[in-house]
This record gives C-alpha cells, structure tokens and sequence, in this order.
C-alpha cells in the first residue's frame, strides 16, 4: 500500500447495490427462520417463521427474475464467466501474500469486478446453489399442489433435506464472505464500496483484456 | 467527486427503505384480511341461520295421552295409535338392536352381541344392569323379544319433562315406588306418565345425554369428549353447544332419518364422503366439512392446506375432558380386596372412585392430551371369539387408517387402557358376569372370578378353560365433540416440534419434526469448519501486521 497512490473509482451500480443487501436481508432471514422452522431453536415461533420464510423466499424468487434480466440486458453476466488465468495467483495471495502485505494479484475495476476465485463462487453460487435453493424452496412451498402437477413421485423429505444441505452451504459462504469483505485496503473498504458504489483502488492498475467484461475491437467503418 | 458521494450514500438507504415498506404493506394487508370472517364459518353460519322449529300437534292436547298408565310398554301402544310405523322403524336401528347393521347378526357384532370393551367387557349375563340404557323395556337376558313393538322405550328420548328416569338395574324399566340405587345414592322416582307422554318432541341433548354422556356407568367413563358438562356448555368448552351461542342440540349434526341417527356404527364411518352443504343440501350434517367446507380457513392460511391430512377436531379439540375428568383407566385384576371383611371404595383428589372393591383400580383425569392416529372413520373391535397376544397390551378396539388412503385423517382419541381378564389357553378375552345374585357366579355378589368367567362365558355359549390371568388392553374413543373456540387452537408448534404431539406417528416427514441427521451434522462441520478456517485466516493477518509495524 505504501507508495502507491490510492483513487476512488465508481464499481457497484445502484441496481447492484440494491441487489446485493435486498439480498442480504432476504438471505439472513431466510437462514434465521428456515432453520427455526427445522427445530434448530425457537425464536419467531413456527407459524411466524413459516410465514416470515414463505414471505422471503417467494419475494426473492420474484426478484432473482429481475437480477437474471439485469445480468442479460446489461452483459453483467460476463463478469461472472469462470476463468483459470490467474487462479493460482489469487490463492497464493489469499494463502501468502495477504499475509506479506502485497497488492491484490487482480485488482477490482468497473469492467473487472470479480478475481478468478470469485467468479467461480459467485457463478456456482447464483446458478447453482441458489437455484437449487429457490427449486426445492418452490417445490416445498407447493406441496399440496405435487398430485395437481403430476409432481406425487416427489419425496418431501428428499426435497427438504436438500434444502436443508443448501442452507448449510449458504450459512456456510456468508461465514467466509463476511470475512473475506476485511480483506480490502482497509477493513470496511469493501463494505464502504457495497454502499456507496465506490472503491479506493491502487491508481494505475492496468486491466488486462481477458477480465474486461466486454471485448471493445474497433471496426473499421466501411 | 466529494460532491457525488452524499448521493451515492443516500439512494442504497432509500432502496433499502423502500424493500422495508413494501414488506410492511404486505404484511399489512394480512392483518386488514384479518376482519374479514373465515368462508368456513360464514359457511357454517348461513347453514344453521334462522332455524325455527315448527309442529303442528300439541301432544298435551291428544286425548289418548289423557288416559291413565301403568308402565311404559302403555305409553308406547299410546304413542303407536298415532305413529303406527315408529316401532317398526325404530327396530332396525342400532340404538334397539345393538348389533352392527352391516354384519350378519349371526356374527353377534355389537355391544348387544359379542363386542368387548374393556370397561365391564360385555353385556352378555349383566343385561339388566346394562340394559337401562337401552331405549327399550325388559332386556333381561337373551331371550328378550326384540319384535315386540310395545317393548321399545319412546319416552326416553322424546320425553321434555326431564323427570322420566330408568332405574339403573332394572333392564330397561321405571320404578312402581321411589326406590334407592345404592351404586349412587339416588333415588328413583315413578314417572308423572301423563305429563312425561304429553311432554314429547324432537330430542334434546338431554335425551341423548342421559345414555352417552353417562356411557360405562357413570359420567365420563367412557367418552372423554361427552359427559354430564355438555347438559349446558359455555362456548369455551364447545362452541357449538355452548348455551351462550351456537346452542346446538345434539341431532343438528346428527341429523336423523327413518330413525337412523347419523354417525359412526363400528366399522362403519358416519359419512364416506366429505361433502359440504353446497355440494350436496341433504348431505347429513355429521362431518365439519358439512357446514365448514373442506377450505375453511381464510384463503392463504397454510391450514386450508392441511384438510386433506390433518381432521379438523386435531387441532380444534386440544384437549377433552376439560371441565368434567374422564375415566383413563381401568384395572380389573386388583378387584376384591375388602377392609375388615368388607368391601370399600376409595376417592381420588378429583372427587372420582380410586378403587372400588367391586371393580379394582381407577385413573381419572382432566384436561387431557389426545392421542393421534390415522383414521377413515372406521373402528375395528375385539370380539369375544378374536384370538389375542397376551404378551403385548391387547387393542380391543382400534382406528382402520392409513397415511395412505386419502380418506384417512390424523385423529385425536381417547385411548382408555386397563387389565382384563382373558383365558391362558384358549387366548380370547373373558366375559365376566358382573351383576346378579348371590349363587349365580356374578363377581359383584360373589367375589370369584373363576366363578364370574365361568358364568359369564357359558351365558355366552363360549368355552373356557378355567384358566385365567390378567392382560393390559386399550379401547378407543374419537375426540369429536369440545370443539374449542378458534382462539384455543392448537398453535403450528404443537405438532410441528421435534417431541410434538405426532411424534408417534412415522413413516412421512413434517417440517420441524424430521431431520436428517446425516445432514444436519455434515452442514454443521462445515459452517464450523469455515468459522475456524476464517478465524484462523484473520489471525494469521493480525499477526502478520503487527510483525510489520515493528
């Protein structure tokens, strides 16, 4: 950090900011009342956590239509497109480096938001594990509806214990994302940015063409 | 740049509030659905709105009724002067027969044949005592003539005057003079036969009470959703009896034809359909979908889900009994003990027999718990000829059900459990002969119960052995009746816990109670794992940094 200069740069739109804590709050209470609701403790009561689950998961369903028309119409999806550039660069920093105080082997930029690592979990994370989440979630939600859609062969159980095993996976990435957001320039640079849109970032950083969200090749105009 | 920040900060928190708002206008809009009335009870109401019973004939007026009696059998032929059919029909129900109408009487099904229980077993040998619950005169034993139309017992349940009693131990019949029952104390009085006669109309709760609310001989016995509390209930103990609102007498729902009363007879349910009113307007209205509809609860309320699972008396009926207690126990084999050679009865804190010489040990309780089974309306009962397993708790009745069969409804019971006597060779159940004189063998006379089985099973024309011991048995009751308000339904947690009320019940998974545990503990390592792995991670980062700074 020392002798670099550091500039703010706008990262996370507003849509995306939106996203990230409506999501936020969705998934938090969704934690809180799936597992109450699976008799882990008490602290709504059944009804009330059913009902406040029921609530949120419908809700987020809505909404995560919307994050997929977003992710389309803007490109955004590109950002989450898997790459192995870079990869051991990024776990060596995250196991060594950062340790050493050295620069982020990827630095963010607006074309270039998510690392190597990154893309791969928020890619498995938003079309894997929330999709399984919201499927089962739906199909759990419209049980008395099964034998309507032809659905009977189902196993409620097979269906909650998946969902059970996500929701472990989500608590899971929320413990390690609530951590890895302390690894900004400084501890809260990373959340600052989530709210504001804007990121301190070392000035300079060249963004390489493969982590640009969109290839720009100049035509020739005929 | 400085300038754009304020902004940036500002609209995230204004997206946040708005996410707020809208939550709270939809839960908001909940709460304004909340006035309006559940389309059950709206149902339920329009179904049983402005009824006014009418007649056309005033029996104090009749002049045959003006005449003098002697004896009931009079009353009757009075009666059928007019209502020439009634006896005949009256004959071919089961409140005469007592046998199961659906089975070939040769099998004697029903409490008149070789139907156990297990709280004075069976009927065969005790008639008389037996029999004063009978709408009939002079059941004495079996050679009562059950096509003799002036035996049946109009008055019983058409009389309105409250004063006509059958003496407990007398098959069926009134006393001639005022005469002390010593099982209770009180004392019978000869009807007023020309004020009980004029007095008759459409029977009351009082009419059917003075049987079923006092089933097994005494109030609550039997039943622990029907007893002496029902006479005038408040809303709190049934909504739809309670003086203080619906006022229900017992044949609004038990509607009646050709004398037939709908209900359950043995195996046979009340009603094999679950049709309401609006599907069918002579459906009887036995069932609660009759008037509720099978979606009752407001439209969105996860309860509405649950009809097709779950009865409604499960979560409506959170406990029986709860203001008179109710029998739970009987055990038989302590019978016989006697103080300074006598025998003796013992009061429990609720006021209840403890022990009775006669009849061995009682629990009463209060306020109880059901216990819950699947259940299509059916219910299944020993007979005396049934081979049994002495060496588990014997069912001499239980539900026919399954989770699978889509008539088939998680049901709360009354499970009354007991030791009775059976036979160690032939493994049937005994009949005892319980009441009679002294050298005829009857246990209440003689206090043997070699004596009593040998009696009691002859009368039968069944065998015995000789050799006898005691078996623990169970015997159910559906919770039907008690209905509580809505507000004392039972809450989702009830159920929906991991030692909840269905905790017995397997074979499905229920949110809240199932777990997989492989899962549960696999999930927990890794939220844990990633705890300490982070944890470790920041250490490291700490340590590191303040190595720099040095």
């Amino acid at each position: 950090m020392i002798g670099k200069r550091m500039i703010n740069i706008y990262l996370y739109t507003r849509y995306e900011r939106f996203w990230h804590w409506l999501q936020t709050i969705l998934i938090v209470l969704l934690l809180i009342t799936g597992f109450e609701t699976n008799g882990m403790f008490k602290l709504f009561g059944f009804k009330a956590a059913a009902e406040i689950h029921n609530f949120c998961g419908i809700t987020w369903l809505i909404a995560f239509a919307f994050f997929v028309f977003w992710l389309f119409t803007t490109g955004e999806f590109k950002q989450y497109a898997p790459t192995t550039r870079k990869m051991f660069e990024v776990i060596r920093y995250y196991a060594y480096g950062i340790f050493r105080g050295e620069s982020h082997p990827v630095p963010k930029r607006r074309d270039a938001k998510h690392n190597p690592l990154q893309r791969i979990v928020y890619l498995s994370l938003a079309a894997m594990l929330l999709p399984v989440q919201m499927v089962t979630g739906f199909l759990f939600w419209s049980y008395n509806s099964w034998a309507q859609w032809g659905l009977d062969w189902l196993s409620l159980y097979v269906v909650a214990t998946i969902h059970l095993a996500g929701a472990f996976a989500v608590l899971s990435f929320l413990v390690v994302h609530l951590y890895m957001i302390t690894t900004g320039h400084s501890i809260f640079a990373h959340t600052r940015a989530m709210i504001t849109g804007w990121e301190l970032v070392e000035e300079g950083t060249e963004i390489e063409e493969w982590e640009q969200k969109e290839r720009k090749t100049p035509q020739p105009v005929s | 740049m400085k300038n754009g920040m304020p902004i940036a900060i500002g609209l995230p928190a204004r997206a946040l509030c708005l996410v707020v708002c809208l939550a709270t206008i939809s839960f908001a809009q909940v709460e304004v659905l909340d006035e309006n009335q559940a389309p059950g009870r709206a149902l339920a109401q329009q179904a049983t709105k402005g009824r006014e019973i009418w007649i056309t004939a005033d029996h104090s007026k009749h002049p045959v009724l003006q005449n003098e009696f002697q004896s009931g059998p009079e009353v009757t032929a009075a009666c059928l002067s007019c209502h020439e059919l009634a006896a005949g029909q009256f004959q071919k129900t089961i409140h005469w027969t007592w046998l199961d109408p659906n089975v070939e009487p040769e099998l004697k099904v029903g409490k008149g044949g070789l139907t156990m229980n297990n709280f004075c077993v069976n009927i065969q040998s005790n008639e008389p005592r037996c029999t004063s619950c009978h709408a009939g005169y002079g059941w004495r034993d079996k050679h009562f003539d059950f096509s003799n139309p002036h035996a049946v017992d109009c008055l019983i349940c058409h009389e309105q005057t409250g004063t006509y009693k059958k003496f407990p131990t007398a098959a069926g019949f009134t006393v001639d003079k005022p005469t002390v029952f010593k099982g209770n104390g009180k004392t019978y009085n000869p009807p007023d036969w020309n004020a009980v006669a004029q007095s008759v109309g459409r029977p009351t709760r009082r009419n059917c009470g003075t049987c079923h609310f006092f089933g097994g001989g005494g109030d609550g016995v039997k039943h622990g959703d029907m007893d002496s509390s029902l006479m005038k209930p408040n809303k709190e103990l049934d909504v739809h009896m309670g003086i203080d609102g619906q006022n229900f007498d017992c044949v609004r729902c038990h509607t009646t034809s050709v004398h037939h009363i709908a209900g359950r007879i043995y195996s046979t349910p009340a009603a094999t359909e679950r049709k309401s009113l609006i599907e069918d307007d002579l459906t009887p209205k036995i069932l609660c979908e009759s008037c509720h509809s099978r979606t009752p609860h407001k439209p969105g309320v996860k309860a509405n889900d649950h009809t097709d699972k779950v009865a409604c008396q499960s979560c409506h009926i959170a406990h029986f009994a709860r203001v008179n207690p109710t029998k739970m126990w009987w055990d038989w084999s302590s019978a016989g003990k006697k103080k300074d050679g006598k025998p003796y009865k013992v009061k429990d804190d609720l006021g209840k027999p403890a022990y009775d010489t006669k009849k061995g040990d009682f629990r009463w309780a209060r306020n109880v718990q059901p216990e819950y089974f699947w259940f299509n309306g059916a219910i299944n009962t020993l007979t005396a000829l049934d081979p049994i397993d002495p060496s588990k708790e014997v069912a001499v009745s239980w539900p026919v059900g399954d989770m699978n069969d889509p008539n088939s409804r998680i049901f709360p019971f009354k499970v009354h459990r007991g030791k009775q006597g059976y036979d160690k060779v032939n493994k049937t159940l005994l009949i005892p002969h319980l009441f009679g004189k002294k050298g005829t063998g009857a246990y209440w006379a003689e206090y043997d119960w070699k004596r009593s089985f040998d009696s009691g099973m002859e009368y039968a024309g069944l065998p015995f052995s000789g050799e006898f011991d005691w078996v623990e048995t169970s015997y159910v009751f559906p919770t039907t009746h008690m209905v509580a308000p809505k507000e004392k339904a039972l809450p989702c947690s009830e159920c929906h816990s991991r030692n909840g009320r269905l905790a017995n019940l397997t074979g499905f998974y229920m949110p809240g109670r199932d777990v997989n545990t492989v899962v549960r503990i696999l999930g927990w390592i890794a939220v844990l794992g990633s705890l300490a792995g982070v944890f470790i991670h920041g250490l490291g980062r700490f340590i590191a940094a303040g190595r720099k700074e040095k």
